[in-house]
């Protein structure tokens, strides 16, 4: 019975410090099918996927292929067992032609010299099994990312791939590349391989997929035959827990008729005709999926990406920030997603850290006032309750949730009235969360206001006042606190605008 | 706790390897812990000492400043050339010369922070071209024949203390006070740390990575007008090769080659040791390519030893 599956994954579980990836999740695929997987944001598709290239090495569980057993995968068993995976970045090399793309580090040779003729001729034939066509001596720099990507799935199948891994395969494509890529899915169905399909557009999962298996939070939900379901159950599997986790409670500190930060039509860096206003004292959740475009439009409002084109308000001035700089001085912050390479200096001390944007503030002809930053660390190591012996321990030696911690602290001091929140709590444990959500709670409290991006639904309902969510750059949707819903937020922002 | 003691130890290593060379040159040579040649050293040193300051900083953010010897000749020429053959005074001479200096480092800053050359080739383009132009200006020919006063910067003495010595122990207070004291000395570490972090901490990186291969010209710069006064005479191959030797003493002070640490104390140290190894081989007679040898022997190390520490942080943090 096992060999009708030419790929299973079994209990596999993985454990980070802290987190559960991947809590007994088994999937198997029959040959010759299209198998789509699907979760929110963190539901751990990523993490599986890369157990069968062997780039995640699970906890437990094992790893079938055609019957034969594995503990974990390498890269190299992978490839010798027919597994292949693309990603959404191409492993090319953008100076080489397609056909030596194709061979890339396996060259046709005769003798020492490299036979560029015969790759070619190769690479036309492998094009043509898959009915797509490219010059095999163009420039892969000068193609598409959709033939870039036809490039990489050609060179899989050249590899005699049986099983397929596509993650997110549509989101850098073109409507028209997207019907090409469908095309050269179905054929390789035809041929009997099989492909395990990655998506968070929903109605590409109807469209192509046999059967789809829904994931949620590291544990795996439910099987469906594709053809039975539709799109409403789908996104019930996906978001469908019970709000468990509970958040500090918060007085309504929004201050009527107030305006704090307003975006007119605002475009650029990925985003188009963006319009919102921010009360004050209110949290302004930014809901949507891993590139909609939320850091990036933080990044606009904080001068770290050019404007192309809209108006930004803040507290009435227009303001028009072309560097982080000028957002600081105007009383914007940023606390990024990526704590470790864009928030905190790990090698620099809490208290360097904490007065790096007011040095200027507590300095005298360049000479700082050393009695200064050292009261201001400690005002705020005591107030944002920092774990820490000293304030002239280095960051790096600190949790997550302290490092966000001394973030906080930096903007607290250069006196931020309004403060975006990019995923405040990834890779923080539990406990920790929970004060960084008082602590958001008190900053609004003393009537400063905030922006939250959080890919994390509980989070985000839990958190927000009011809640906006971008899909590909756009906003699809606006709730009010009593509508918050999970299944009404998923829809609108697995939404396909413009296409 | 015992990982501080080790990492105390590992601040003050430096001290202990210059001790060590110091006793067992003065074992081999009877000659070397004289006076007369103690003073020597201390002279000779001065030069790198205060080049060695804007190399710290330019080090400190993650670059290299490949131009420091031809801005030593070139400001060597400049100079020798301003005061002998255009009638300038010493004292106008010297700034000019040194303005000249901040103005090539300016133009490294540029190169690097406006324009994103890698720091290795815009230093190593303007090395080349202030050494062309030490050579047309000079006519390939020493320049000589100062005023007497002149020759107390590079020769004189306060009291038992070179000059030279006291202006590198100015220099070094200098530097030490900008890095310990002032917000610039905070930035550069914050830049050299994380480019990224310290933009979005509202730091202007461009400004900073300007301003320090400035600083680093105007050392250089500064060193060239000690040399100049020692020899008495300006060479067009005056500096050729000093910023070896200059990067040398940064590294082995202990600025990490990828940024971001490093104390000026140390780099004292560094001076030390390679005004001490110097000395010492030319006292026991070693030829000058046996030297060269052992002075990139000595980078290898000083930067394996840095890349091992960057390497083992790494995997803790």
């Amino acid at each position: 019975m096992n060999d009708e599956f030419v790929l299973e994954l079994q209990h596999i579980k993985k454990v980070y410090p802290g987190v559960i990836a991947l809590n007994d999740v088994s999937l198997e695929v029959k040959k010759g099918e299209i198998l789509a997987l699907i979760g929110e944001n963190g539901a751990g598709k990523s993490t599986l996927i890369k157990t069968c290239s062997g780039a995640v090495i699970p906890t437990s569980g094992k790893i079938v292929i055609n019957g034969k057993e594995f503990s974990h995968m390498t890269p190299k068993l992978a490839a010798e067992n027919g597994i292949a995976i693309i990603y959404q970045e191409f492993n090319n090399v953008k100076g080489l032609s397609a056909a030596e793309n194709l061979f890339l580090g396996n060259p046709i040779k005769r003798g020492f010299v490299i036979d560029k003729k015969a790759m070619e001729k190769e690479a036309e034939k492998a094009f043509a099994q898959l009915n797509i066509k490219i010059n095999p001596k163009a420039l892969v720099g000068d193609l598409t990312v959709g033939y870039q990507q036809m490039i990489e799935i050609a060179k899989a199948i050249k590899q005699n791939a049986k099983v397929l891994i596509m993650d997110e395969p549509s989101a850098p494509l073109t409507t028209s590349e997207v019907e090409s890529m469908f095309k050269v899915c179905e054929l390789l169905k035809s041929k009997g391989v099989s492909i395990i399909y990655i998506s968070h557009r929903l109605e590409e999962i109807f469209r192509l997929s046999d059967r789809v298996i829904v994931l949620r939070d590291g544990e795996y939900v439910k099987t469906l035959i594709t053809k039975n379901s539709n799109v409403d159950e789908l996104i019930h599997l996906m978001v469908g827990r019970d709000l468990k986790e509970h958040f500090p409670p918060r007085e309504n500190c929004i201050k009527a008729n107030t305006t704090v930060l307003e975006l007119q039509n605002v475009s650029g860096n990925g985003d188009h005709d963006i319009s919102l206003t921010i009360r004050e004292g209110e949290i302004l959740g930014l809901g949507g999926l891993i590139g909609a475009g939320r850091t990036e439009l933080a990044q606009v409002i904080f001068g770290a990406a050019e404007k192309t084109s809209g108006k930004i308000f803040f507290k009435g001035k227009e303001i028009n920030p072309r560097s982080p700089r000028e957002a600081i001085d105007a009383g914007i912050a940023l606390v990024p997603e990526d704590r470790k390479r864009h928030g905190v200096l790990l090698g620099v001390s809490i208290k360097n850290n904490i007065s790096m944007p007011i040095y200027k503030r507590i300095s005298t002809a360049s000479v700082i006032n050393l009695k200064k930053e050292l009261n201001t660390a400690n005002t705020y190591r005591d107030s944002l309750r920092i774990k820490t012996p000293s304030v002239n321990q280095e960051v790096k030696n600190l949790s997550g949730g302290n490092q966000q911690k001394v973030i906080l602290g930096k903007w607290l001091a250069a006196k931020s009235e309004l403060l975006i929140f990019d995923e405040p709590t990834r890779g923080i444990d539990v406990g920790a969360k929970f004060e960084i959500y008082k602590l958001m709670n008190e900053i609004v409290e003393k009537g400063k206001t905030i922006l939250l991006i959080s890919s994390e639904m509980e989070e985000l309902m839990g958190m927000s006042d009011r809640i906006i969510v971008l899909a590909e750059g756009r906003m699809t949707g606006e709730l009010k606190k009593d509508e918050f819903n999970q299944n009404t937020i998923m829809k609108m922002a697995s939404a396909v605008v413009g296409g | 706790m015992k990982s501080n003691v080790i990492s105390q130890i590992k601040s003050k290593a430096i001290w202990l390897v210059l001790v060590v060379l110091v006793i067992t040159f003065a074992a081999a040579n009877n000659r070397f812990l004289s006076s007369n040649n103690l003073f020597t050293v201390a002279r000779q040193v001065s030069m790198y000492g205060i080049a060695s300051i804007g190399m710290t900083f330019v080090i400190l953010i993650g670059g290299i400043d490949l131009s420091t010897g031809s801005i030593i000749t070139i400001v060597n020429v400049v100079c020798a050339y301003l005061m002998v053959k255009m009638g300038f005074s010493m004292v106008t001479a010297i700034l000019c010369a040194l303005l000249m200096a901040s103005v090539i480092g300016l133009i490294n800053g540029l190169m690097v922070a406006q324009f994103k050359m890698p720091a290795i080739i815009a230093t190593f383009a303007t090395q080349i071209i202030f050494e062309g132009a030490a050579y047309l200006l000079s006519g390939g020919t020493p320049i000589f024949g100062f005023d007497a006063r002149f020759k107390v910067i590079g020769q004189g003495y306060v009291g038992p203390v070179p000059v030279p010595v006291i202006i590198m122990a100015v220099c070094f207070l200098i530097g030490g006070f900008i890095l310990n004291k002032t917000y610039f000395g905070r930035y550069f570490y914050a830049v050299g740390g994380n480019e990224e972090a310290s933009k979005l901490s509202g730091i202007s990186v461009k400004a900073i990575k300007t301003l320090i291969y400035s600083l680093s010209g105007l050392f250089a710069g500064l060193a060239g007008i000690v040399m100049l006064s020692r020899t008495s005479s300006a060479q067009p191959t005056a500096g050729k090769g000093f910023e070896f030797d200059v990067i040398t003493c940064v590294v082995l002070g202990g600025v990490s080659v990828n940024g971001g640490y490093g104390k000026i104390s140390n780099v004292v140290a560094g001076v030390l040791i390679i005004g001490v190894l110097t000395n010492g081989m030319v006292l026991m007679n070693v030829s000058t390519y046996m030297q060269m040898v052992i002075k990139g022997l000595v980078l290898i190390l000083a930067v394996g030893f840095d890349s091992m520490q960057s390497k083992q942080s790494k995997a803790i943090g």
